[in-house]
């Protein structure tokens, strides 16, 4: 049965939700009107309570879109196409949440979601303000809500937004079981893209869209307060959640990062692609935008920076959202979402908002304070400037590059087409200017403080430096020995970074005495030297230790680049690698349901995917966890390969790299990571034989054996110790007239013996005979035990070979990682101990009704 | 001359600096004859190539070579270009593991010889969105 009801109330709430919004944008835009807000008329009064009403309607219908289609994943309804298409019937409860927002509509749907709760805080946080802000607010939520309206406009055929509750059979209508049955409803959906069953995907995109919703909040403030004329009081409401913003857009890209590092195989935390560009520019701009305010509060200069800056984090923000859903990025990103067709839509959304914002700043523009004085060297004013531009232009770099695509579809307007790529070492290119951009960062963090906290002339700028500098010096002299740094620009990071941690470590000392609020600033800009640290080392100096000495050279080609990065392992064939040596010992599996690994080979697997039998006991941490014939409970999809690594000190660890094989995507790797103190050993599998199913034997060799008897196999020798009578055979149900016997062959292996179990089955009353064969994986052979033949008391076997299990290997080596996670914690430390300071000062005004 | 000058001026010749990098540094979308070309001319710049998989007429794919026991860092394949152009093209890296399923390839590197060595494939897989098939089951 098709539940049409619960898509119809969705659907209607989006409809809801977006004739809500652009009244109650209507209705705040006339509260505006007034020239003061204390001295709001009964009129406009009227207008704003209005808005009010709509603008909780708006929320109520968000809640209720998202409540609805939560509930149809919950609920299994797959005659839904995003549930069908999103989730499956064995994804834990968390995971639905994460499919909630693996689609555009829904990821759509979570950035509403969150604009609806800020403003809710916001309506009540800061009522002087709520009129002018809440119009901007509101506008972009209906420009938003239309996105996922997908209802087609009557008279001009125009098909608006993409809906998530639009039906199975709406979307694929032409396949022929509709034909057949009109109601046909699928029995299970298509499941979670398994890279995303992940920890850090369900707390990634809600951190990264908490961050694309706050920035909305200083433009919507900046907006107002150049549209009401208060030029310079939007800045103090703006600035903690200016802070708030950068912070929860940083914490999500990092997570980003971090999800990328654990679960992808690209061998790092950050790869330059569009997707990720794309919001890494317009933090950087929002820092810089933080950066000018803070100026602006401390000496009323650099005020039209700080307005440029606002809305140019906003606007980059509806930028790359337009670049990453439009499908404008093409080839050139390997991980862009599904073009909706909506990227006419997003791209009036993000020229509306462009546009809006530089008519209002062309037309305020000379009525914005400023300031003729020359900043003087010696003002803190001058050196965080500088810092400012160098934020920029490292976003600026970065967008120049990231926008390729973007100049080739605007010559294409004029007819020309245009075959620019971008680059084809994307890493080089753009780490070539971030750099620098991260060494005068570094420098400027460290100098600007000085000015930040004292008055400063050229002597005292002497005094306060001399020491942090020396020991700068000493530290990066000492460092540079024993990490061995080569290039000049490495070393120029590594050295200025460390003076920066000093400068900031004695700054920090002071105000810790004086005023540990104040704190923030020192601690950030600590946690940002220390990242870049870390990245310099972990991407600089990240080493490749898989490297291939097997001996078998293939250099028909090109010897000298050949780079020969990954590592061949048979299963049980010890290699060595760098300074340890590996050793492959097989497949695992993994179950919900205890913490250790189970070995396949110790198993029987079942027609249902997720369950298995066990062959034998098995035995985790002294404790038989399963005993022989036990069901036991899998995650099918994953196969973990167990590599011990050891060196030649007794040092000895094992990792399990894991790999997913799904039907629609093919193979997944992804890494495991041994973690040391100062590095870490990253290894993932980046190829294996191909799964089980179409794995290919050679034909069968029957043998025939008396007890006692050696056969030859291949290359190897196996005897037939006994053959006995089994009562317990694993995965099948013995009734008292059946009968099961087991043979056991001892195989004579290069380095080690295996005991080889055969079965053979008689069921009497099914009239069947079966046969269980046993593989050898190390060695790729496979015993079946065919017949009994009791006149002669000789039995046969047939014996098929394939190739051996084996796994390809790749190892990194990512030193001072560490430090990078340690740097970014600093930062957000940072950041909130400076969110608490300006809230604070903001509630304080407020209450006194001063400036707000 | 103020500083706000200097600044200026700094600021529009870094800009320009990261334009021309820009430029300087971009690829190029070439089918494999250009490519060809440029490598006779000497011209060693990395281009892109955008193509598809040789298939044969059962729709499974043509000169594919990847056997890991003889060496795990080297795959061979053939790409049709855009102009129906075909190529060998190797790839000093295991073989990606989504490469059987892609339906559109862009390769990046030169022309060496009669080969084109590729530093990097970047596949359009044929998105889920519309790959999926609904399995029917019997129930209906």
């Amino acid at each position: 049965m098709i539940h049409t009801t619960v898509g119809d109330i969705g659907h209607a709430s989006i409809v809801v939700a977006l004739i809500a919004a652009i009244v109650a944008a209507f209705s705040y835009f006339k509260a505006s009107s007034a020239k003061d807000f204390l001295s709001e008329t009964s009129d406009q009064k009227s207008w704003r309570k209005f808005a009010r009403l709509f603008f909780y309607l708006h929320s109520a219908a968000i809640f209720g879109v998202v409540g609805t289609l939560f509930y149809i994943i919950k609920n299994h309804y797959y005659e839904y196409h995003y549930a069908w298409d999103h989730s499956s019937n064995s994804l834990p409860i968390y995971y639905m949440i994460s499919s909630f927002w693996e689609g555009q509509e829904g990821s759509f749907l979570l950035w509403l979601f969150w604009h609806v709760v800020l403003g809710l805080v916001l309506i009540h946080q800061n009522k002087t303000w709520e009129a002018p802000m809440m119009a901007v607010f509101c506008a972009v939520q209906a420009f938003l809500a239309s996105m996922i309206l997908g209802s087609v406009l009557p008279l001009v055929e125009l098909k608006i937004g993409s809906s998530p509750f639009i039906l199975l059979k709406d979307f694929m209508g032409s396949l022929p079981v509709y034909k057949i049955n009109p109601d046909y409803v699928p029995e299970d959906g298509t499941g979670l893209n398994p890279l995303l069953q992940n920890y850090w995907m369900v707390i990634h995109p809600p951190t990264l869209f908490l961050g694309f919703a706050t920035t909305l909040i200083p433009f919507a403030y900046c907006i107002a307060g150049l549209w009401m004329g208060r030029y310079k009081e939007w800045i103090r409401p703006a600035l903690p959640w200016a802070l708030f913003s950068a912070m929860v857009l940083g914490t999500g890209i990092l997570m980003g990062g971090y999800w990328a590092y654990e679960t992808l195989n690209f061998g790092g935390y950050w790869n330059w692609d569009p997707v990720e560009n794309a919001v890494y520019v317009p933090w950087l701009v929002l820092v810089a935008a933080i950066h000018c305010m803070i100026i602006y509060k401390n000496s009323n200069t650099a005020l039209k920076p700080a307005v440029i800056l606002a809305i140019a984090s906003f606007v980059l923000i509806l930028y790359s959202t337009f670049l990453t859903r439009s499908g404008i990025l093409g080839s050139s990103s390997v991980h862009s979402f599904t073009d909706l067709g909506l990227s006419g839509q997003l791209l009036i959304y993000l020229l509306f908002f462009s546009l809006l914002s530089l008519v209002l700043l062309v037309f305020r523009w000379k009525k914005i304070p400023d300031t003729e004085k020359e900043a003087s060297v010696y003002s803190r004013e001058f050196w965080v400037f500088i810092g400012v531009t160098v934020l920029c232009l490292a976003g600026f770099q970065v967008l120049a590059t990231t926008s390729i695509p973007v100049y080739n579809s605007i010559i294409a307007l004029f007819g020309i087409k245009s075959n620019v790529a971008p680059p084809a070492d994307q890493m080089e290119h753009y780490s070539k200017f971030q750099i620098w951009a991260g060494i005068f960062i570094a420098i400027l963090s460290g100098i600007g403080q000085f000015f930040w906290w004292k008055k400063m002339d050229g002597k005292k700028l002497w005094n306060a430096i001399s020491i942090p500098l020396l020991l700068a010096l000493v530290i990066s002299m000492l460092v540079m020995y024993f990490t061995g740094l080569d290039q000049p620009a490495y070393i120029l990071l590594v050295a200025t970074s460390i003076f920066s941690i000093c400068a900031n470590a004695f700054i920090l000392k002071d105000v810790l005495k004086a005023n540990p609020k104040l704190s923030g600033g020192a601690v950030s800009h600590i946690g940002v030297a220390m990242m870049l640290i870390g990245i310099l080392y972990s991407s600089g100096y990240s080493k490749i230790i898989s490297l291939n000495n097997s001996g078998m050279t293939y250099s028909k080609e090109f010897s000298k680049e050949m780079n020969k990065e990954n590592l061949l392992l048979w299963r049980n064939d010890p290699e060595q690698m760098d300074d340890f040596t590996l050793l492959y010992k097989g497949q695992r599996l993994e179950s919900p349901d205890f913490a250790g690994f189970i070995n396949k080979d110790e198993v029987v697997q079942l027609d249902n995917k997720a369950k298995v039998i066990a062959k034998k006991d098995i035995i985790y941490q002294a404790k038989v966890q399963y005993k022989k014939g036990d069901t036991i409970n899998i995650a099918p999809e994953n196969t973990f390969y167990e590599v011990q690594y050891s060196k030649a000190n007794g040092d000895t660890f094992t990792l399990y790299p894991r790999a997913q094989v799904n039907p629609q995507m093919g193979l997944i790797a992804s890494p495991d990571i041994k973690r040391f103190w100062g590095r870490d050993l990253y290894s993932f599998v980046s190829s294996i034989p191909t799964p089980d199913r179409d794995r290919e034997w050679s034909e069968l060799v029957e043998h025939t054996a008396h007890i006692g008897d050696t056969i030859f196999l291949n290359d190897f020798v196996a005897i037939l110790q006994d053959v006995k009578r089994e009562t317990n055979v694993p995965g099948v149900t013995l009734k008292s007239t059946d009968a099961a016997v087991r043979a056991h062959f001892k195989l004579l292996g290069k380095d080690k013996n295996y005991d080889v179990y055969p079965i053979y089955v008689v069921l009497m009353e099914d009239h069947m005979v079966g046969q269980i064969p046993e593989v050898v994986e190390d060695l790729g052979i496979k015993i079946t035990f065919l017949s009994i033949d009791p006149a002669s008391g000789t039995f046969t076997f047939g014996v098929n070979t394939t190739q051996k299990d084996y796994i390809i290997l790749k190892a990194i080596e990512k030193p001072a990682i560490n430090i990078l996670w340690l740097g970014t914690l600093l930062l957000v430390i940072g950041l909130a101990i400076a969110i608490v300071r300006r809230y604070t000062e903001f509630i304080k005004m407020r209450n006194k009704g001063v400036e707000v | 001359m103020k500083k706000t000058h200097i600044l200026a001026i700094v600021i529009i010749a870094i800009a320009i600096g990261v334009i021309m990098s820009t430029a300087g540094d971009a690829s190029t979308y070439v089918c494999f004859k250009d490519a060809s070309n440029m490598a006779a001319e000497g011209d060693n710049d990395k281009v892109h190539v955008v193509g598809k998989l040789k298939k044969d007429a059962a729709g499974n794919i043509e000169g594919m070579i990847y056997d890991p026991v003889i060496d795990a860092n080297r795959f061979e394949f053939v790409l049709v270009d855009n102009n129906n152009q075909v190529q060998t093209v190797i790839y000093n890296q295991p073989k990606p593991q989504d490469f059987d399923k892609s339906e559109q390839v862009v390769i990046v590197g030169s022309m060496r010889g009669e080969v084109f060595m590729a530093d990097q494939i970047i596949m359009k897989c044929p998105s889920k969105y519309e790959d999926k098939e609904l399995k029917e089951t019997a129930s209906n």
